[in-house]
């Protein structure tokens, strides 16, 4: 292989005089975890908000989560940020149009916003399952206590049905965490861009790409890790995780 | 005002061709060849991690959480850059040989989707009873025979809707090919959306063709899954 390895490369300044190339990556992963905690943050209250309705009686509401699942599942996340970034602003009345495009960091929020509403179905499908996997005696017998759907909700299903699913919710923002590299295709810099970047300026592509790597693993081990210890904090006594 | 009355669709209408018989078919050409390799892979992938030797199990479940630990787009640079020199390792050619953009996001796609797939049909071998592979041996069947013709159909049959959807979650993810300014299908659109300054009339359509495409494909699976479900 005659590629010219060059470890060194990570303390060289770059060229853009914030620092060196090891500085620019780590911005890249700030900007990437801020990204996906607001994306994130985004898709548990509308997932949250989706699956409930999805599981209440009435009609309507099923119906409005159904679509809402299914229109966020089914066009791939690039193509949903693009219709967020450039087709949107152009659809609205002028005046809120020309506000988006002005926006400072319009890639970030959009990012933020895009990824977010596009987890959103995941959580809500998630939540859905946890909530359908209770007994049906749980809500039967908050509505004979006296409990209304409100209260049923927040004090006897919900508290259950989100430590049934936070195994798969983990993943979900795991998945959250990679998926805010789509936005690169937007112009966002996060971890992914920084790397491409790096590359671009010092042709050191391997070591560039073995970086970001490294720190996706990083962070990857991270969240494992903080949500094991949180499942086991939230654990319910009496089933298979509990204490 | 809105500025629907400045839209022009039928930059739609002349591109059409292009959409669909140059982007399109590479799209769907990727998505067919990726799934088909990585079932192939991924079930090879799942056997390493069921099989009794211990050293083949951790380094396949190495790769799998290494590869499921990263984004598909850095995914997408690193063999975008990295295939060249594998090809030059293998060929004993003098410089990294190109090999062009589909060859290199097929290949791409084959990996990364081996991960996925290797853990949905890991799911499927471990859904076969234990007494099945025990009576296969029982009859005299090699361990290559008794996957091939007594688990290995069994769990594809159990697990065909979940394959599916990933072949489905893999066709909206080879938009992402975009990176790399290749023209499968959203890049097709792309390419006419800057040529025409058409971006919202060419993104729209887009979008509209990935939805009908994928919501027509998961219903097929629904239906598929709810007639699997009374055989068993």
């Amino acid at each position: 292989m005659n590629y010219h390895w060059n470890w060194g490369i990570f303390f060289e300044p770059n060229p853009m005089g914030t620092g060196t190339y090891l500085d620019m990556l780590l911005s890249g992963l700030a900007l990437t975890l801020k990204t996906a905690a607001l994306a994130w943050i985004i898709a548990l209250i509308f997932g949250s908000l989706i699956g409930v309705m999805r599981t209440l009686p009435s009609r309507g509401a099923y119906w409005f989560g159904f679509c809402w699942v299914e229109f966020f599942r089914n066009m791939p996340l690039l193509v949903q940020l693009f219709l967020w970034f450039f087709v949107l602003p152009e659809l609205l009345p002028k005046s809120a149009g020309l506000w988006m495009k002005q926006l400072p960091n319009a890639p970030f929020w959009t990012a933020a916003v895009g990824v977010g509403l596009f987890m959103s179905a995941r959580v809500a499908v998630q939540l859905q399952a946890g909530i359908g996997s209770l007994p049906r005696g749980q809500k039967q017998a908050s509505t004979a206590l006296g409990l209304t759907t409100v209260q049923t909700y927040r004090y006897v299903l919900l508290p259950m049905a989100f430590r049934i699913i936070l195994p798969p919710l983990t993943s979900e923002f795991l998945n959250t965490i990679k998926n805010s590299a789509v936005a690169i295709t937007i112009g966002l810099i996060e971890l992914t861009g920084q790397a491409r970047s790096m590359q671009e300026f010092s042709f050191q592509v391997f070591e560039a790409f073995t970086a970001a790597t490294v720190l996706y693993l990083l962070l990857n081990f991270v969240v494992v890790t903080a949500m094991r210890l949180l499942e086991r904090y939230v654990a319910i006594p009496g089933y298979i995780t509990g204490k | 005002m809105t500025m629907l009355g400045n839209l022009d669709f039928d930059v739609i209408r002349r591109s059409l061709p292009y959409l669909f018989f140059e982007g399109m078919r590479f799209t769907l050409t990727l998505t067919a060849l990726a799934a088909f390799g990585g079932l192939v892979f991924g079930t090879l992938i799942a056997l390493m991690r069921l099989s009794s030797y211990k050293v083949l199990g951790r380094i396949a479940g190495f790769y799998v959480d290494f590869i499921r630990s990263l984004p598909l787009v850095l995914v997408i640079f690193w063999f975008y850059f990295l295939v060249p020199y594998i090809g030059q390792w293998l060929t004993g050619a003098s410089r990294p040989i190109s090999v062009g953009a589909f060859a290199s996001s097929l290949i791409t796609f084959v990996a990364f989707e081996a991960a996925y797939f290797s853990e949905i049909m890991r799911a499927g071998i471990q859904s076969i009873s234990r007494g099945q592979p025990a009576a296969a041996s029982a009859l005299g069947l090699t361990y290559a025979q008794s996957m091939r013709y007594v688990v290995l159909p069994q769990a594809f049959r159990n697990m065909l809707p979940v394959l599916l959807t990933q072949t489905i979650v893999l066709f909206q993810d080879t938009s992402l090919v975009y990176v790399l300014s290749i023209p499968d299908f959203l890049g097709a659109a792309s390419k006419v959306a800057q040529r025409d300054g058409r971006l919202v009339e060419m993104y729209l359509f887009a979008a509209l063709v990935y939805f009908v495409i994928s919501c027509v494909a998961s219903f097929g699976v629904r239906r598929l899954q709810a007639r699997i479900a009374i055989v068993r």
